[in-house]
């Protein structure tokens, strides 16, 4: 799914300073798996930016509202019968929500409560990590099921470098190198030979550095 | 606990079980790590993190309630009044 985490109380009241009516947007999609903008940190935050503004003799006015996802229109447009009521939206989805609320919704300015990270998985409770970084070429299949676009720091196809030690990253002593662990499956599944057939240099094009992407299945379009 | 504050509150304690009496095994643990965050959230909004706070005792330690209940109330009493009653007033005004 996609994680991120919730803005700095700081930032947010700052962003939120000229208003009184502000719409609190959620999504219950990966922002709520990822504990960052889901109803219940709708609901945190709200009761946060009403104490703050108390505490200052301010008032507020905020609508929580969490809707299914903030990536399909159909959702999005959900608030249509009362948006106008409000001065601003923040929006607690990821990137792609916030900004396709504000796309359906033009003359509203939409503010992001999340800064996005990225694309990961559920380690446990309470702990998410980067798996993916969508580069558009999976070669999944030739490293054991594991990444090393997203979990090697230099993005190396045929690693490990010289900062591995101890089957962690020179990074940090927390990231584990993604070559050594490579390797290790590799070995584990009987396919270590795979691990001596050099990759050829990636074609980065399919990958974010090619400009933004589109997906289209025309044989599901309406027109 | 949020609401609570919101709905002019001065202080909130949580009275758990005792650490490993907890019938529910780890709720009073999980209990006492989502005050923690609570107290980060107060700090916050500038609200002092002392007026919400854990107390862990058995059910049947009476004097250890009504000792944790004058404990806590002292020392929010020692705060003052909730810092958003003073901005409402001032608001008010």
């Amino acid at each position: 799914m996609i994680v991120g985490n919730r803005k700095s109380m700081e930032e947010i009241l700052e962003m939120v300073k000229p208003y009184k009516k502000v719409l609190l947007l959620g999504c219950r999609e990966c922002i709520t798996v990822c504990a960052a903008g889901g109803e219940r940190e709708v609901g945190v935050l709200a009761s946060e930016l009403k104490l703050s503004r108390a505490k200052d003799g301010q008032e507020i006015e905020i609508k929580e509202f969490t809707l299914e996802r903030q990536c399909d229109f159909e959702y999005i447009d959900q608030i249509k019968p009362f948006v106008d009521e409000y001065e601003v939206i923040v929006s607690m989805a990821c990137g792609a929500g916030i900004q396709y609320t504000a796309e359906r919704f033009p003359k509203k300015p939409v503010f992001p409560a999340i800064n996005t990270t990225f694309l990961g998985v559920t380690l446990e409770q309470g702990l998410w990590a980067e798996r993916c970084q969508g580069c558009g070429e999976c070669i999944l299949h030739l490293t054991g099921g594991v990444c090393p676009v997203a979990r090697c720091a230099k993005s190396l196809f045929n690693g490990p470098c010289g900062g591995s030690s101890g089957g962690k990253c020179e990074v940090s002593k927390e990231t584990d190198c993604a070559w050594q662990m490579i390797i290790d499956k590799l070995k584990g599944l009987g396919q270590l030979e795979k691990y001596e057939e050099i990759i050829g240099v990636k074609d980065w094009s399919t990958s974010r550095d090619g400009g933004p992407r589109k997906r289209v299945r025309e044989d599901l379009r309406l027109q | 606990m949020l609401k609570a504050f919101e709905s002019g509150a001065d202080g909130i304690y949580i009275a758990g079980c005792l650490e490993g009496e907890c019938h529910f095994l780890k709720g009073n643990l999980r209990a006492r790590k989502r005050m923690l965050y609570l107290r980060k959230l107060l700090a916050e909004v500038g609200i002092e993190p002392e007026r919400a706070d854990m107390y862990n005792l058995s059910s049947a330690q009476g004097q250890r309630f009504a000792a944790i209940a004058t404990e806590m109330t002292e020392k929010v009493r020692a705060l003052g009044p909730s810092p958003i009653k003073k901005g409402q007033s001032a608001f008010k005004a």
